[in-house]
């Protein structure tokens, strides 16, 4: 390539994160780009095949109370083919959650498609969050493994939780493999609709949302649920603007 | 009805429904389990296809499988059958229907004169007696030739979509990754932006722009910004340079809803693209994105397998004349097709059923992080799909939609395509590349950076 060819490409590259100006070794991908490649895509692997390390995150979440339950899917392999089970809890998880003194606000923590999202924002996020909560009642956090979103549904309820606060490990992209999401749910109990909740999506270190912008974002959500008694469609998030319109495809649900 | 069963092995299989038998025929995947129509066991599987070959042809005329009352797609399917051009078979099972799509009285002028007489059900149940061979070999044979500034689907030609999309819809990101895929002589079937912000001004700003560049070098393609059908109309109405009105559909009225879409929609749409008149070689303005899973995940498949109801999305496309049709076979995830394998399968079904039945069937070969498919899987389905003759495939930068989140193929694979197995762009961009210096005589990519460099003037 000439340099002035070569230069004209790398000012290019500056305009765009997409795999650009790469070269050519025939109609090939050159080594150098295929291994970075492969790289991206085994760690976007990883981040949806990894156990998340419940230990080392409940250890993190402290002072907080911990509840352990696990989904109705088996195992990652019926989570990923079964959706339905993910959004459900396991026989006799649900005893875990029962009996316990009503709260204003629940946190739920769900591993979703991406565990490295969760083990390495779920806590932070937490922490930053429950902060700027004075005042409301918090309830322990549970931690929630082959899980997706509608779960926070069951075990809200089960709390006797008035909102739900759900954070999950989003679908890994090449660039960014450990984005977390939140999704806030009023009055959650089976069968809520997608339409029911408030989302704020691309919680990560790589120019997503700081745990700050999040925390803030779900404070406000919060109290303004609680006072209006809904969340979802007739709740406009508008504690500033951060934009959220270009998240990436939310597949937790 | 007693009428779908058979004994095999001494056991005697029964199915209830003409859909419980096409669920049943189908090759596994993950979507009709989720969906509970999946056979029970391989054995079962070969039973419904046993009874399937032996059904008549026009069984699926008689047996509607979503009734005509209830839907819309259904009464566009049956209204607008051919029973003159349906003549040649009609007298066939779907057994027999397969070996003479192999044979070679199915000639190319055959297979295309047959299209307007089969309803999608009939090519999807002859599919499902049919291995990945055998739906390259009679997808190779059809010949659909559509045209608006570039003619797409002629004998030995592949054709491309340039897919340049950005996470900020930022102009200058756009126009790079557009330059970038220009430079592998990718784009002469649509340059197709998915915006992030799916808004009218957005999507008029993304229009301006890629008019603007396409102008200035004089490029013999169309582009689009995949908005929605309404959004489309707004934009005609209010001016922009729109060459190809783009929607998603689906195979049933309800998952169509889903999408907020009906057929009097698209018609709107379609009549409102003729009028602007902007094709120089055609006037083929439509570009359809249909899936497999798409039905399920709406919650709006009446039973029926997702193959099927894929195929009678096709029906949907070929009533307002596309220009191009695509697949987007791997982007729904696992809960649909859990791996290669089924990616595979579910992309050659696809290809083939659209081409059968008249369409400019082309694919985006792609697949997420969590299905359990790669850049192999990928391919593998490329390969197969332009010995099958698609229309077109995608081409991303580096095969990495950082928009969207999943895989597709690279520029490169498009090359590859094309020294590999000796197919060409579209006439009329083959011209334009040659002019440009970015490819020899033969089509192949130029060594030499002149063309790169004459492009990248516009970026300085």
């Amino acid at each position: 390539m000439s340099d002035i060819v070569k230069d004209a490409w790398s000012k290019l590259r500056a305009a765009t994160p997409a795999r650009i100006g790469l070269g050519r070794s025939g109609a090939g991908l050159p080594t150098g780009a295929n291994l970075e490649f492969q790289f991206a895509h085994a760690r976007a692997r990883d981040a949806v095949h990894s156990a998340l390390d419940v230990a080392a995150l409940e250890a993190e979440l402290a002072p907080f109370e911990v509840i352990r339950v696990t989904s109705a899917a088996m195992d990652r392999a019926s989570y990923l083919r079964r959706p339905d089970l993910g959004r459900k809890l396991g026989a006799g998880e649900a005893e875990k959650l029962n009996a316990r003194t009503p709260c204003d606000v629940a946190f739920v923590i769900a591993d979703g498609l991406s565990s490295a999202a969760v083990q390495a924002h779920a806590a932070a996020v937490v922490h930053a969050a429950s902060e700027k909560l004075d005042g409301l009642i918090l309830g322990p956090v549970t931690i929630a493994t082959q899980a997706r979103v509608a779960i926070g549904d069951e075990i809200g309820a089960a709390l006797g939780a008035r909102l739900v606060v759900l954070l999950v490990g989003e679908r890994p992209g090449l660039t960014v493999a450990d984005s977390l999401g939140a999704y806030l749910t009023y009055a959650p109990k089976p069968g809520t609709k997608d339409s029911q909740r408030n989302c704020l999506s691309n919680i990560h270190g790589k120019g997503g949302m700081s745990y700050d912008q999040a925390a803030s974002k779900i404070a406000w959500l919060t109290r303004a649920a609680l006072e209006r008694g809904l969340t979802g469609t007739g709740l406009k998030e508008e504690s500033g603007a951060v934009e959220t319109e270009n998240a990436p495809l939310i597949d937790g649900a | 009805m007693s009428a779908y069963s058979c004994t095999l092995g001494g056991e005697n299989f029964r199915f209830k429904t003409l859909a419980e038998v096409m669920a049943k025929a189908t090759p596994a995947r993950s979507g009709d389990a989720l969906a509970g129509l999946i056979a029970e066991s391989d054995v079962e599987r070969v039973a419904a296809q046993m009874v399937l070959a032996d059904l008549p042809l026009k069984a699926f005329l008689e047996d509607l499988l979503i009734p005509y009352e209830e839907d819309e797609v259904t009464r566009l399917i049956v209204d607008s059958h051919d029973a003159e051009a349906f003549a040649i078979v009609s007298h066939m099972t779907v057994g027999q229907f397969r070996d003479w799509l192999l044979s070679d009285a199915a000639t190319p002028s055959a297979l295309k004169a047959l299209a307007p007489g089969l309803m999608p059900e009939m090519a999807a149940a002859v599919s499902k007696l049919m291995r990945n061979r055998d739906l390259i070999a009679v997808a190779r044979k059809i010949t659909v030739v559509t045209a608006f500034r570039s003619t797409l689907g002629l004998e030995g030609r592949i054709g491309s979509r340039l897919q340049p999309n950005h996470p900020a819809d930022d102009l200058k990101g756009i126009v790079a990754s557009t330059l970038d895929g220009l430079s592998y002589a990718v784009g002469d079937a649509v340059i197709g932006i998915n915006p992030a912000t799916d808004n009218i001004p957005t999507a008029m700003t993304l229009l301006s722009m890629l008019d603007d560049l396409r102008s200035r070098y004089d490029i013999p393609t169309q582009s689009c910004v995949l908005t929605h059908v309404t959004n489309s109309i707004e934009i005609i109405e209010r001016g922009a340079p729109l060459d190809l009105v783009f929607q998603s559909v689906a195979g049933t009225e309800a998952a169509n809803e889903g999408f907020g879409v009906t057929l009097s929609m698209l018609k709107e749409a379609h009549d409102a693209a003729l009028s602007l008149n902007r094709g120089t070689v055609g006037q083929n303005v439509m570009y359809f994105e249909t899936g497999q899973g798409s039905a399920l995940s709406a919650d709006a498949h009446h039973g029926i397998d997702q193959q099927t109801l894929e195929a009678r999305a096709y029906a949907v496309c070929r009533a307002y004349d596309p220009l191009i049709v695509n697949t987007v076979v791997g982007f729904i995830g696992p809960e649909y097709l859990y791996d290669g394998k089924e990616i595979i399968r579910a992309g050659l079904e696809d290809v083939f059923c659209g081409k059968l039945l008249g369409l400019p069937m082309g694919c985006d070969v792609c697949y997420t992080n969590h299905a359990e498919a790669d850049q192999n899987d990928m391919d593998v389905l490329m390969t197969l799909l332009a010995n099958a003759r698609a229309q077109f495939l995608i081409g991303v930068p580096g095969a990495d939609d950082i928009m969207l989140n999943y895989q597709s193929l690279s520029f490169h694979d498009i090359a590859y395509l094309r020294n590999a197995l000796g197919l060409r762009a579209a006439p009329e961009f083959e011209a334009w590349l040659e002019a440009m210096g970015l490819v020899s005589e033969t089509g192949h990519l130029l060594q030499s950076d002149l063309g790169a460099a004459r492009l990248l003037e516009a970026a300085q």
